[in-house]
């Protein structure tokens, strides 16, 4: 699954919904891949107003990706900066997150990933 | 008509073959009337992000693959985002597949208009697959993220549900006779009644996904939602018309597909939920 997932997931228990600390699940032991994708800065502009700034900051920083700036950068300065375009086109259109756990801020279950597959069943005890 | 994505490479005897409710999907969703809504709920101008599309038990991927190839011609524009969750772990590795060789093939169908240039020819192209989950139902998304919820429903009335998870493990220290572990060829017959054993009217699962619509889909969100006759559909639409949350307009839900004159016991309709803002 690409990175850019992780902007929309969260833990699958019920009662961590409404804590902040369960978004963004943390990776954790990940293993990347890379596809090879073409460069569209349009996209990647239209994506924009659709991502998370904070919590993409994060996965990032986590994933070990270069620092994203504390505040998002808006359509004309993404446009006109060739590096911030580059970055941000290889961590949401490019990699991958094949293997590794994703692991919840909240209640810390760890949810595994193999093959390129998160698994958010939950155990009975857990439902 | 817009070619359906192929399936060739997905185990069956373990993930639902796509059939006449998957083919329905398709046919609904490629109609005049739904583009047109959905170009219209999702208008590809700067002040509309691009709405995230999820499907809900994807099985073979057929219908992911047909919304992530086709985006320019079914939304009106190629920026979407796509993401499958299934409670089958195959059934997720084989809509990975199966979206990927039909994105593929669009791409190179585009790359053969433009080196002949056909100027005057239909511009496809693909979205943004953002991966394939397993899960159960929206459990693990964001609430209030989802855009267009598709969801193609265990639907047949059964006397019972086939549960998510294996039996548990046999612990060796007790005296009761150990639990047998599941074979695979029962792991098979368990992962194919999840995807079409709905239990009592066939509205077990359905019921709990409605239950989270309110939870799950943005604002502008809207879901297309598979029934057969044995649903009860009227009564369906009924109960996600008096869902909460609807604002000013309320919830909408109408039949926009039906599967036609074909009426055996298993009459299909698409209803489309949404509300107006």
């Amino acid at each position: 699954m690409k990175v850019l997932t992780l902007n929309f997931l969260t833990c699958a228990v019920k009662t961590c919904k409404a804590s902040s600390d369960s978004f963004p699940l943390h990776p954790k032991d990940a293993e990347l891949a890379s596809d090879d994708v073409e460069l569209n800065p349009q996209l990647l502009v239209n994506l924009l107003p659709r991502i998370d700034w904070n919590a993409l900051r994060t996965t990032s920083t986590e994933l070990g990706f270069p620092q994203l700036p504390e505040q998002p950068p808006t359509a004309e300065e993404l446009q006109a900066d060739e590096k911030m375009l580059k970055d941000l086109h290889t961590l949401l259109m490019e990699t991958q997150l094949m293997e590794g756990k994703l692991v919840c801020g909240h209640c810390g279950h760890e949810y595994a990933v193999r093959e390129g597959i998160a698994n958010f069943l939950l155990p009975s005890h857990l439902v | 008509m817009l070619p359906t994505p192929c399936t060739s490479h997905v185990p069956y005897t373990r993930v639902y073959e796509p059939a006449e409710d998957s083919f329905l999907l398709l046919d609904t969703l490629s109609s005049k009337s739904e583009t047109d809504f959905l170009a219209s709920r999702f208008p590809p101008v700067s002040s509309s992000p691009p709405p995230l599309t999820l499907e809900i038990g994807p099985g073979s991927g057929v219908v992911l693959a047909f919304l992530t190839a086709h985006a320019q011609t079914l939304f009106s524009r190629r920026d979407i985002l796509t993401l499958g969750i299934d409670v089958n772990g195959f059934a997720c590795s084989a809509t990975a597949a199966t979206v990927a060789k039909a994105v593929a093939t669009t791409e190179q169908q585009q790359a053969r208009h433009q080196q002949q240039n056909h100027a005057d020819g239909k511009d496809d192209g693909a979205g943004i697959f953002l991966g394939a989950v397993q899960g159960d139902l929206a459990g693990a998304v964001r609430p209030g993220a989802v855009d267009v919820l598709v969801f193609n429903p265990p639907y047949v009335p059964t006397a019972e549900m086939p549960a998510v998870l294996p039996p548990p493990a046999p612990a060796s220290t007790t005296t009761m006779p150990p639990q047998e572990e599941e074979t695979a060829f029962e792991r098979d017959s368990r992962l194919l009644a999840l995807s079409y054993a709905g239990g009592r009217d066939g509205m077990e699962t359905t019921a709990r996904l409605i239950e989270a619509l309110p939870e799950v889909l943005s604002d502008r969100g809207c879901a297309y939602l598979l029934l057969c006759a044995q649903n009860k559909p009227e009564q369906v639409k009924e109960r996600i018309r008096a869902l909460p949350g609807g604002g000013a307009g309320g919830w909408r839900a109408e039949t926009v597909g039906t599967s036609g004159k074909q009426a055996g016991w298993e009459k299909l309709q698409i209803v489309r939920i949404w509300r107006d803002s």
